[in-house]
């Protein structure tokens, strides 16, 4: 994987503009108003979680980011383009990457159809020895139905599948949630290195430790707003305070 | 033995022959209605129209055209497909978002629309097609008269529902078709034109349809009803069938044509509903389908 690629470059002169920057993004599931004008920026090569109860409108923020939701306003703008009004089909090109919640790896295909399934949309992807490298267990499983995997392996192949293509900027929906302890740990093993690699990171989760050990800051989010932004080493400092805030 | 019963073995698979025959079509157009409802989750009600207009592209590529069965095989599926995929660019897409019901409406009027304008201007009496040179005449096998063209229409059938298998469950526009069957936003959210798969399919349903049309102009009269009453036997293969699976699809087709073709023999007067019947059983026992998938 390289680290210095095509628009590395352009980001240093784009430097002082975000990589992705939300202004007053509002979401609504049918009649449901969900997120009430949210917003916040990421930079290039950061990792940015964000935290918050269930249904506080996390989910729905990702997806209000891809134009997933039925209905959406405000401003997202990535790399200077808004995408807002884009249809989704032309957001995965831009090279944005989306790890699903419920993983969405699909029963009706093998894990190497699964793995091949998402078109490259940037040169520089890893290829396919890289990946089992990284990620031993699906290369014994490749001619397995996709829904035959464990959930720590469906997880694996959710991120395994949008590193192939090429994108660098990762829309992550709690990767860890419901996997055991050694598999989480495996889980934050790749999203580490992933960021020394200079991806950049949306990271949705409700696991704090797991967020605090890779996330640059962390914006609460709470009843469809941005609460609270917190930098890691607050979150570090004030864990129990901050989970026992989110717990209530 | 059977003479015991005073069935000669001609009559016997001489039916059966026609079983397997009307079992091809049913396997073909189950399919096409299969694949259209798994991807765009509209019933297909236009599916006998397109079947009805296969026949008529052939016959009327002959009459108007001069050209005969091979360049009509070719030709007259891929104008039907066609056609479909105008249908659905220009309407059907459009229901998308709303109750799947209106979908199916949308395409029983148009079915309706189809073959009342046919029926205009050919009437309902039925035109001829003739059988090519080359699958005239016929072989007795001694236990049965088979004629080519029969034989013809069975091993064409057969090949279209494998080809069509092998592109669904072993290519990548294949993999394609069922991720965007499962999960169609995500699919899209990767990248992927679902929209324009979603034309190409329902073209391709209809192409499949077109195409039964035009291997059945030369055995039944080229007519505006032929399809009717096919695609209300082809719903309940469909139902019996589930809509699991493509290979389902097909093997119901050809196993209701002989369970047909069979009871034709043996009880006549129950044949036209025995798969009727069978849609009955298979709701009460196992509503998914013999090879649906458990939701």
């Amino acid at each position: 994987m390289t680290t210095i690629d095509d628009y590395t470059e352009e980001a240093r002169q784009l430097d002082k503009e975000p990589a992705m920057s939300v202004e007053g993004l509002e979401a609504w599931y049918g009649e449901s108003h969900v997120l009430h004008g949210l917003s916040f920026d990421i930079r290039e090569g950061e990792v940015v979680s964000l935290l918050g109860r269930n249904g506080a409108g996390k989910t729905t923020t990702l997806k209000s980011l891809l134009g997933l939701v039925e209905k959406r306003k405000g401003s997202v703008v990535y790399r200077g383009q808004q995408l807002i009004g884009m249809p989704l089909r032309k957001i995965a090109p831009l090279g944005i990457g989306y790890v699903p919640e419920e993983r969405g790896i699909f029963s009706g295909l093998t894990v190497k159809e699964n793995l091949l399934l998402p078109p490259e949309v940037r040169p520089g992807g890893m290829s396919l020895d890289q990946i089992y490298e990284l990620f031993p267990n699906l290369r014994q499983r490749l001619s397995s139905q996709g829904s035959k995997l464990s959930g720590g392996e469906q997880q694996m192949l959710a991120i395994a599948r949008i590193l192939r293509t090429g994108a660098r900027f990762i829309l992550m929906d709690e990767p860890s949630e419901g996997l055991a302890p050694v598999i989480i740990e495996q889980i934050g093993e790749t999203v580490k290195r992933l960021k020394n690699e200079g991806f950049t990171i949306i990271l949705v989760e409700q696991n704090l430790q797991f967020a605090s050990d890779f996330a640059d800051r962390h914006y609460i989010i709470e009843q469809g707003t941005v609460a609270e932004e917190i930098s890691n080493s607050e979150l570090v400092n004030d864990m129990e305070k901050v989970r026992s805030y989110l717990s209530v | 033995m059977l003479e015991l019963i005073g069935i000669s073995t001609y009559s016997l698979f001489g039916q059966l022959l026609v079983g397997l025959i009307n079992g091809a079509f049913y396997a073909i157009l189950s399919l096409g209605l299969a694949v259209i409802f798994g991807l765009l989750n509209i019933i297909n009600f236009t599916h006998g129209a397109q079947y009805m207009m296969g026949a008529f592209a052939a016959w009327m590529m002959l009459n108007y055209l001069g050209m005969g069965y091979w360049p009509a095989l070719v030709a007259g599926p891929v104008i039907v497909a066609l056609t479909g995929i105008a249908i659905e660019r220009s309407m059907i897409s459009k229901l998308y978002r709303v109750d799947h019901l209106y979908g199916l409406l949308l395409t029983f009027g148009i079915g309706l629309i189809i073959t009342g304008i046919f029926r205009n201007y050919y009437g309902s009496a039925g035109l001829p097609y003739p059988v090519p040179d080359v699958f005239q005449g016929g072989i007795d096998l001694g236990f049965m008269y088979l004629p080519v063209y029969r034989l013809w229409v069975i091993c064409a059938s057969a090949l279209i529902c494998l080809a069509t298998w092998l592109v669904i469950e072993k290519t990548k526009l294949g993999a394609y078709l069922r991720a965007a069957t499962e999960n169609p936003s995500l699919v899209e959210a990767f990248g992927i034109n679902v929209p324009r798969l979603m034309t190409l399919t329902y073209g391709f349903g209809a192409w499949l349809a077109a195409m039964a049309g035009v291997l059945a102009a030369p055995m039944y009269s080229v007519n505006p009803n032929m399809g009717i009453d096919l695609l209300i036997v082809v719903f309940a293969v469909v139902v019996i069938g589930g809509m699991g699976s493509i290979a389902g699809a097909i093997v119901t087709g050809f196993a209701l044509g002989l369970i047909e073709g069979l009871t034709k023999v043996f009880y006549p007067e129950a044949s036209s509903t025995v798969i009727f019947v069978v849609m009955a059983i298979v709701l009460l026992v196992r509503p998914a389908g013999l090879f649906g998938k458990v939701a």
